[in-house]
């Protein structure tokens, strides 16, 4: 069962810790299948939010797999969009579209595009992935749910390489300017950008700090603690008066053991070898 | 002849369309006392959002008010609101079809002191190139009017560009203004000059010294850059000794290659007067860098003469 309101019967049904493991989980088997062997996919940094990703559609966030556009939706924007693979899949899992689609990921006319699109895919909320936008899109959307003085919350899946873009910290200023309480950005801190780690290629860091400075409620978990995700997911919304973030300190590759910390995983391909021995791994852990 | 400024009758009609829509909101980074989007602020504080000097966020920003259902008009010198900010455009205004309305002011060389930094040239080249956005360079202040109502009642991102100077009126009062058409503001039967903006009082002056001297001039106000039904210009140049086409912007992806474009094959000689691949400068009047970048009525005649 997932906590999804439906507006018809308004039934809610929390999942158990454990569930929402096995969910992201499930959502890692279903990026690696996606992906599959021999091809490039951006897994690295998918598997790294995948734990977030599963707290955010299968308890935190209101929305309706049958009504996509349901104005009083929770929104979930990637702006590291080349990790929406870990949300086509919780997506699909959700039922947005026939799990068929997913199969499909990057082909000719396929509704899965390398980067989201929101008008070929259902449950896309804006088109991302020229990193640094995102972050201001979510912004905009907050200060329209403000003036329709909606409850709906937005989410904003932010990259610690995507941190180097101007514009995310122009956002981050209009954010904390127009007192933004509605919206929560998640980074996921995985550590390596494409080609190494940040603290070699081009250091983002300090983070928190920065965060605090431009008006930010900021908040440091173990993004791969599920229960620590959601007990942060629902005592931060409780923040009034000013943006939050989220420092989700993650693994890069989280869940498949050769490509953890594995910056050539960023976009990589699998071995058939290696395909097998992910699934093998994933499948083992329980999904349900 | 009555001159207008553009600017004021844009800032007017935001005020009169913010009073008929809830769902426009306005976004400007700094420079809403010139842009005139300040008129919009003082009667509608909540639905007008200061961006601060940061156009690329105050694009994408818009892209997201658009996304809660709302019409968006993006303020900033067209400079600023077109080569700046062109990849959040691109990316998340055009590829998705938002209702984005990005208005390019102080636009070509109105912007005369500032010099060739707060210029621009080549904005309409940009914002053509991007798939999916429409292109309206209105003439005067009344077709501005007419420009932006239309903008609103099209789904979809818009560039509309406006000149800083005050300019004739020009545009029939009770025409109807059409996304795509272009019109014949005098009609003649020897040559065909196309207009753009600021250009087209340049080209009916030229047109009346024209008939004087025995040429009959039929002039064409080319309002929509993009789209443009090829037939429609090749219907208005068929028959003609040859056309003219005049843009105050460089002859590289604005009117010139519209009409040469739709004219390919046609046998039709075509003329272009615009900015030759350079950029403007600073000048103490407006005038004088028209004059100095061969932008006037007697530029236009002399050509003519040449076809």
């Amino acid at each position: 069962m997932y906590y999804i309101i439906q507006v018809d019967n308004g039934e809610d049904d929390f999942m158990t810790i454990q569930q929402l493991e096995r969910k992201a989980q499930e959502i890692r088997l279903t990026i690696v299948k996606m992906v599959g062997p021999g091809k490039a996919g951006h897994f690295g940094g998918s598997c790294s939010i995948a734990d977030v990703v599963a707290a955010l559609y299968f308890h935190k966030m209101r929305h309706d797999p049958k009504n996509p556009k349901w104005p009083e939706r929770d929104r979930l924007i990637f702006s590291k969009g080349h990790a929406a693979i870990a949300q086509y899949a919780a997506l699909g899992i959700c039922g947005y579209f026939p799990e068929k689609e997913l199969w499909n990921l990057k082909e000719l006319g396929s509704i899965l595009q390398g980067h989201p699109d929101m008008n070929k895919t259902p449950g896309i909320e804006a088109n991302t992935g020229s990193l640094g936008q995102g972050l201001s899109i979510s912004c905009g959307i907050a200060a329209g749910l403000k003036l329709d003085k909606s409850s709906a919350r937005v989410y904003c899946i932010v990259g610690d390489g995507e941190l180097a873009e101007g514009q995310i910290w122009e956002a981050a200023m209009a954010a904390s300017y127009y007192k933004l309480d509605n919206l929560l950005a998640i980074l996921d801190h995985n550590k390596l950008q494409a080609t190494g780690p940040i603290a070699d290629r081009f250091d983002t860091r300090p983070i928190r700090e920065k965060w605090e400075a431009f008006g930010w409620h900021t908040v440091e978990i173990d993004g791969h603690n599920m229960k620590e995700i959601v007990e942060t997911l629902d005592s931060i919304e409780k923040v009034k008066g000013k943006p939050s973030i989220i420092i989700a300190h993650t693994v890069k590759g989280k869940g498949i053991p050769f490509a953890e910390n594995n910056a050539a995983f960023h976009n990589g391909a699998m071995t058939q070898e290696q395909f097998e021995t992910a699934c093998g791994i994933l499948s083992e852990q329980g999904v349900m | 002849m009555k001159m207008q400024n553009q600017r004021t009758a844009y800032g007017k009609t935001l005020v009169e369309l913010g009073r008929e829509n809830e769902r426009i909101v306005v976004l400007d980074a700094d420079l809403s006392k010139s842009t005139m989007t300040c008129l919009f602020e003082q009667e509608f504080p909540d639905r007008y959002f200061e961006m601060g000097i940061a156009e690329a966020d105050m694009i994408s920003f818009a892209a997201g008010l658009s996304l809660t259902d709302r019409i968006a008009f993006v303020n900033s010198f067209a400079v600023f609101s077109t080569g700046r900010p062109y990849d959040q455009i691109r990316q998340g205004v055009a590829i998705g079809k938002l209702n984005v309305k990005i208005i390019g002011s102080s636009a070509g060389l109105s912007d005369f002191g500032d010099g060739a930094t707060h210029q621009s040239v080549e904005d309409v080249a940009i914002m053509r190139a991007i798939p999916n956005m429409t292109v309206l360079v209105p003439c005067d202040a009344i077709e501005t009017v007419k420009a932006v109502r239309a903008a609103v009642e099209y789904n979809g991102p818009v560039y509309i560009r406006i000149c800083r100077n005050d300019v004739p009126d020009i545009f029939p009062e009770d025409e109807e203004f059409v996304i795509g058409k272009p019109y014949v503001l005098r009609d003649g039967s020897d040559i065909t000059i196309f207009a753009m903006g600021r250009m087209v009082c340049e080209a009916l002056a030229a047109a009346d010294r024209l008939g004087e001297q025995g040429i009959s001039t039929r002039v064409v106000n080319v309002s929509t850059l993009k789209p443009v039904d090829d037939n429609s210009i090749i219907k208005l140049a068929e028959g003609m000794k040859g056309v003219i086409t005049v843009e105050e912007h460089s002859i590289i992806g604005g009117l010139a290659s519209v009409v040469t474009y739709a004219l390919r094959g046609k046998g039709i000689p075509v003329e272009t007067i615009g900015i030759n691949d350079e950029f403007g400068q600073s000048a103490n009047t407006y005038d004088a860098l028209l004059k100095h970048y061969g932008l006037t009525a007697d530029n236009i005649v002399e050509r003519a003469k040449a076809l």
